[in-house]
């Protein structure tokens, strides 16, 4: 009976490049498929949400001001390190939402497939997206996409990483600063993800993920006047998503809402949806 | 010196106003037990009686346009489809100075710019649209873009017509069917528009027009067989439609209001750069949604550019919209002039120092002078909100970064000005300005190629441009699968 006693981790926070634990030192307790008491959890209070936005918007000012090609090796950076971490997220996978080995390596697998996939597109959205047009005058007229500003998304609980993935990379990809409230039921993927992005040159506060209740921190972070846009795909709860869509309008937020279909088909649209077209003018002379 | 000018009214015999108008339902007018008063805000003298649609005249434009989407226009090609879009842009243009004449009698607007800027832009955009009816799939929204149904619009006063075409074009090119409500105190042009629709022959339902005030717009927005909205308007009014559909699955795209910068650096062709801050703030009377209402100067320059554009204000001509060398119409109502008096006086109040063009105002009708505000802060209520009048506040910077942090120091982006001949310091700033349009040594140019649109509290979605599709279409979200 010489069975070791397993190390266990304290998950935490992901604001600003940095884990702390809730400054409300509130915790939530984490069980496995089976019932096993795991680990006491963070969660993120109010307070815990208002400093991810501080954070985002500085997050925001370098990563928008990356370029394109430097966004899509950091995305690709972090599709490394995640295949170093693959068999760590089959583990954590299984262990919260059960299932077979093969399904949840199956879904390791396309979650890194789609932040390679993704990576690539940051230095091309614009070429696509992005117009020279032909006005009826002496000026030289085009259009580009920039990035909304800061993104809240809310990750759906299934699947847990190729949704938070999923997610995560339509919104990045384009300059944008993202808030992912990780799913209730498979926090611990997305703090494991955290470490991923901490060691794959995102910019602090690029990327800041809260856990605890969903439905608790999502309406202080559509009513928040710094946040940009909502990401609602991930809301199972309609009641709420309707409550986080009336919030929104308080500042216009932009708002792609939750569809059957968002889940898992990834599109130009989804990234369309969080970019801004600027229109520029100038005359043509001499 | 100020020349003296011969009047030089535009004849207002080309146009016919029937004193009673009827609501647009179903190909044909029908009349409303109750009515308003449409009036010439130049001599508030009335101009006709216009129906006011009440729920039950709003379901039945709904379902027209909902019948005239399944039976006829979501089954008809691409290519008839454009040939329709066509045949209305040239009867536009056939029409244009009896439209011309018309916008300016309802509006106020000058006939200069309803017969130089407004009606063209209105045929342009019919024309630009219509080539797209057969090209969807080249629209990057898939290969089958979808139409959405039946599209419930507002617009507003500002550019009565040319606000129904970047609204209108593009929902019918994309294959849907609209109800369209124009503003309350400018309904005649988007009336003669109907006819224009029936002379063009376009199957009945396709458009549908109804008249009246916001509870009107607020019975077609909420309708529940609306599949998709689009407003401009208020930011206010914006904010409460979108929270009312909130949970709808309704599409929806807004343009709403703005406090443009328009930022005169001190290298700039000043000549040049005090026209366009005169176009920029003046033209339709500063009623614009992306007016430079704020100007930015550097201060090195800003004595020399306040004393160029107090000159130029002086010389330009207020009065009777009709006459062709009007610059300065009149403002659209008594509600809007009251607004931009007290907007006006709040400046005062707070500090600012207000000098405003020495020009004699008509008796009748409304009308406000051209007007410059200095020693503006940040925080004056004149350099926050928008007055949407010819109102101009001046504020001054040193530095580049300087200018783009109080040019983006609002909760609003639609749109920016820069003047420089400095090329790299325009494309910086273009850049890094969080505004949806940038005009750079040019002001309020407007082209149906061109996607017009807010960041941030101006609204979301685009209007013109292959990007102006992308609201009335559904995208098929086919990518492809990592």
């Amino acid at each position: 009976m010489n069975e070791r006693l397993q190390v266990r981790k304290t998950y935490k926070l992901y604001i600003g490049g940095e884990f702390p634990r809730s400054e409300s030192g509130r915790v939530f307790e984490v069980h496995a498929a089976d019932g096993q008491f795991l680990t006491n959890m963070a969660k993120a209070s109010r307070k815990d949400a208002r400093d991810a936005v501080l954070a985002a918007r500085k997050g925001f000012n370098s990563w928008s001001a990356a370029s394109a090609y430097n966004r899509g090796q950091v995305m690709y950076r972090i599709a490394e390190v995640m295949e170093g971490r693959s068999v760590q997220f089959v583990d954590e996978l299984r262990l919260l939402g059960g299932g077979s080995e093969k399904k949840a390596r199956l879904e390791v697998e396309r979650a890194i497939d789609r932040m390679v996939w993704y990576a690539g597109w940051a230095d091309k959205l614009a070429q696509v997206v992005g117009t020279s047009n032909p006005v009826a005058g002496p000026y030289f007229n085009f259009s580009i996409p920039e990035p909304t500003g800061i993104v809240v998304a809310a990750a759906p609980a299934k699947p847990a990483l190729l949704g938070l993935i999923n997610v995560l990379a339509q919104i990045i990809v384009s300059g944008n600063s993202s808030i992912i409230v990780a799913s209730q039921s498979q926090p611990i993927v997305a703090i494991t993800l955290a470490e991923v992005l901490e060691s794959s040159d995102v910019p602090a506060g690029a990327i800041n993920i809260l856990t605890g209740d969903a439905a608790e921190i999502l309406p202080w972070l559509a009513s928040h006047a710094d946040v940009n846009a909502l990401d609602l795909s991930g809301v199972a709860d309609p009641q709420l998503a309707i409550e986080l869509e009336r919030e929104a309008a308080g500042t216009l937020k932009r708002v792609l809402r939750s569809s059957a279909q968002a889940e898992d088909v990834p599109s130009l649209q989804q990234m369309t949806s969080f970019l801004e077209i600027k229109t520029v003018w100038h005359p043509m002379g001499l | 010196m100020m020349f003296e000018y011969a009047p030089a009214p535009e004849s207002t015999s080309i146009v016919t106003i029937s004193p009673q108008q009827g609501l647009f339902i179903n190909g044909e007018f029908v009349a409303s037990e109750r009515n308003f008063e449409s009036i010439n805000p130049a001599t508030e003298a009335v101009l006709s009686l216009v129906a006011e649609a009440d729920e039950a005249a709003v379901d039945a434009a709904v379902k027209a346009a909902r019948v005239a989407y399944t039976k006829v226009w979501s089954r008809m090609s691409g290519s008839e489809r454009a040939k329709y879009l066509f045949r209305i842009a040239r009867i536009i243009q056939e029409r244009a100075r009896e439209l011309a004449v018309l916008e300016s009698l309802d509006n106020g607007k000058p006939i200069r710019e309803s017969r130089d800027v407004d009606i063209p832009l209105v045929a342009a955009h019919f024309f630009y649209y219509a080539g797209w009816a057969d090209k969807l799939e080249y629209a990057g929204l898939g290969t089958e873009p979808k139409a959405l149904g039946v599209v419930g619009q507002v617009i507003p006063w500002n550019f009565p017509l040319l606000m129904l075409a970047w609204k209108i074009a593009p929902a019918l090119a994309a294959g849907n069917t609209v109800v369209l409500k124009p503003a309350e105190t400018t309904s005649l042009t988007a009336l003669m528009f109907a006819e224009i629709c029936q002379q063009a022959e376009l199957p009945p339902g396709v458009v549908n027009i109804i008249t009246g005030a916001g509870e009107t717009g607020r019975l077609l927005v909420e309708h529940p067989d609306v599949n998709k909205v689009a407003f401009t308007g208020s930011t206010a009014v914006g904010r409460s439609i979108q929270r009312a559909l909130a949970g709808s699955g309704k599409g929806l795209s807004l343009e709403l209001g703005g406090k443009a910068a328009n930022i005169v650096f001190e290298d700039a062709a000043l000549d040049q750069a005090v026209e366009g801050i005169v176009n920029g703030i003046f033209f339709n009377q500063g009623q614009v949604c992306c007016a430079g209402s704020r100007l930015l100067v550097q201060e090195s320059v800003a004595e020399e550019v306040i004393h160029a554009l107090k000159r130029r204000l002086g010389t330009l001509r207020l009065g009777d919209p009709l006459d062709k060398n009007t610059d300065i119409g009149a403002i659209n109502s008594r509600v809007q002039l009251e607004r931009i008096t007290e907007l006006a006086a709040v400046g005062d109040a707070e500090g600012a120092e207000r000098w405003t063009a020495d020009c004699a105002l008509p008796e009748a009708g409304f009308w406000f002078a051209p007007t410059i505000f200095t020693n503006v802060t940040q925080a004056h209520r004149i350099a926050r909100e928008e007055i949407f009048g010819p109102v101009l506040s001046v504020l001054t910077f040193r530095t580049p970064e300087e200018a783009l942090e109080k040019a983006n120091n609002t909760p609003y982006g639609l749109s920016a000005g820069i003047w420089s001949e400095k090329g790299s310091r325009i494309l910086w700033m273009a850049n890094r300005l969080r505004a949806g349009v940038v005009w750079a040594n040019t002001f309020n140019r407007f082209d149906p190629a061109s996607p017009f649109g807010g960041y941030k509290e101006s609204g979301f979605g685009r209007e013109g441009g292959v990007h102006g599709l992308a609201p009335y279409l559904q995208g098929h979200a086919k990518g492809v699968s990592a």
